[in-house]
């Protein structure tokens, strides 16, 4: 029988669970890195037996991990990102340029179909490949240099780049999202980049439609259908149909229209899903009550999807990362809450079940169907 | 030969057993005794000091003799019981966070 694992990132190490295709019993393995922040675990497409882990720290910085048979084992790997050229400024918090400075990587997106390449979404906001299985990384400087970057300002978490997709179907395409300085695409394998946000509005900056500035904090898309992209930005949920040329709001009747993270069904690409947080004051739920909100139309109708799930007394938030599906018949939906829940459901969304309750705050969740 | 004691992250990130113990060819600084030590454990480059120009990471600290190393030029001779092995060289995680 087939089965999942899930690859977990806390605040305090990588912990990896993993089932049959029942996804009733899970085994629990970690804390692997005890004691560090593991932003990111993601495992290749074309190997799932390779992963790839962000492991930092205040003290010690950064550090790449590599596993080769699922998480059972790890090597450390390269840590050294080094910005192309001369580092160039962005603008700091008061508005003076800052250099660029790397702080830490966010988010590691392994190749569609080759498990030595890997690419790395860095804070300050940056994007790096390796063609060597994480030994050694080069920047792709036609993102920070492609125009904007002068103008770009970290948002209060930093300024990261946390979303990397690959086009599956048109290679060389690929799209990044940075907060605060919004998506982009590029159509030459990252050599050359441009923004594209187009109808996006976002009150907190000075012109709430300008070319670049927006504080995007996820994106999203279904392999088969790969020009329709979902975001979540900092407030409204969003859509494109055209690879990221224009945007229209999708929020519809959702209870509040700020979150992190967003993500498609693995069948149906009209099913996505949300976590509305209250506001960006208040990063928890609304009236205490954990709902993750279902459309099946692509957007703009939402159903609150509550059955086991805490309706009182949640204050929890569920990060950018931090949430995932599986490929099983029945599609499988997880995410991690910062207050340390795994939750799960076997039947797209329909009921939850916690697999864990109270590991470290949960920064990522990322799932793999396996053979 | 010189005794170095690393925090307990880097001992596990290095698969390290207490204090490592280096031979440090020429004059026994703290550059060339974490030149020294990163050659052994290659791993540690960029986790004590920045992979470029040798900077100290903010929040690691280096002591030995009682004495806090930690502004002293990274060329400057460590003090003799280090050199001789008699006292350790301390890689330090800065008490931080609350």
């Amino acid at each position: 029988m087939s089965g999942v694992r899930v690859l977990v990132g806390t605040r305090k190490g990588a912990f990896v669970l993993t089932s049959d295709g029942k996804r009733q019993k899970w085994d629990v393995s970690g804390p692997h890195f005890a004691g560090w922040e593991i932003y990111h675990v993601k495992g290749s497409p074309a190997d799932p037996d390779r992963l790839y882990a962000s492991q930092s720290s205040g003290w010690s910085g950064q550090v790449i991990q590599r596993s080769d048979d699922g998480g059972q084992s790890w090597e450390p790997a390269g840590n050294k990102f080094a910005y192309d050229g001369v580092p160039a400024t962005h603008q700091w918090y008061d508005g003076t340029p800052h250099p660029w400075e790397f702080e830490r990587v966010w988010h590691l997106e392994p190749s569609l179909d080759d498990p030595d390449t890997v690419y790395a979404g860095v804070e300050d906001a940056g994007l790096f490949r390796s063609a060597d299985g994480a030994q050694t990384w080069q920047e792709l400087p036609g993102l920070r240099g492609h125009g904007s970057g002068p103008s770009w300002q970290p948002g209060a978490g930093g300024m990261c780049l946390h979303t990397i997709i690959l086009d599956p179907a048109q290679p060389g395409r690929m799209f990044a999202a940075i907060s605060a300085a919004g998506a982009f695409r590029s159509d030459d394998a990252g050599a050359t980049w441009r923004p594209i946000n187009h109808g996006l509005q976002s009150d907190g900056i000075p012109d709430p439609d300008a070319e670049v500035g927006h504080c995007v904090h996820r994106i999203a898309m279904h392999p088969s259908r790969p020009a329709v992209l979902y975001m979540q930005k900092h407030w409204d949920v969003m859509r494109s149909d055209d690879a990221g040329e224009s945007w229209h709001e999708v929020s519809g009747n959702l209870p509040t229209d700020f979150g992190f993270p967003i993500d498609v069904h693995a069948h149906e690409p009209d099913t996505i899903y949300v976590v509305p947080i209250t506001s960006d004051a208040l990063h928890f739920p609304p009236d205490g009550k954990l709902r993750v909100y279902r459309s099946r139309t692509g957007g703009d109708e939402w159903e609150a999807l509550t059955s086991g799930l805490p309706q009182q007394h949640c204050y929890v938030n569920v990060l950018r990362d931090a949430m995932a599906v599986d490929s099983l018949q029945e599609c499988g939906v997880y995410f991690g809450t910062t207050g340390g829940q795994v939750y799960a459901s076997a039947d797209a969304g329909d009921h939850w079940a916690p697999i864990v309750r109270d590991l470290p705050a949960v920064l990522s969740v990322e799932a793999q169907t396996l053979p | 030969m010189i005794r170095v004691v690393l925090p307990a992250h880097l001992r596990t990130l290095a698969r390290i057993d207490g204090e490592v113990e280096l031979d440090v060819a020429g004059q026994v600084t703290q550059c060339s005794v974490l030149d020294a030590l990163e050659t052994r454990y290659p791993v540690l480059r960029g986790t004590i000091r920045d992979h470029d120009g040798g900077r100290r990471r903010a929040f690691i600290r280096f002591f030995a003799c009682e004495q806090d190393l930690s502004h002293e030029q990274p060329d400057a001779p460590l003090p003799q019981a280090v050199a001789t092995g008699t006292e350790p060289y301390l890689i330090v995680g800065a008490m931080a966070g609350g």
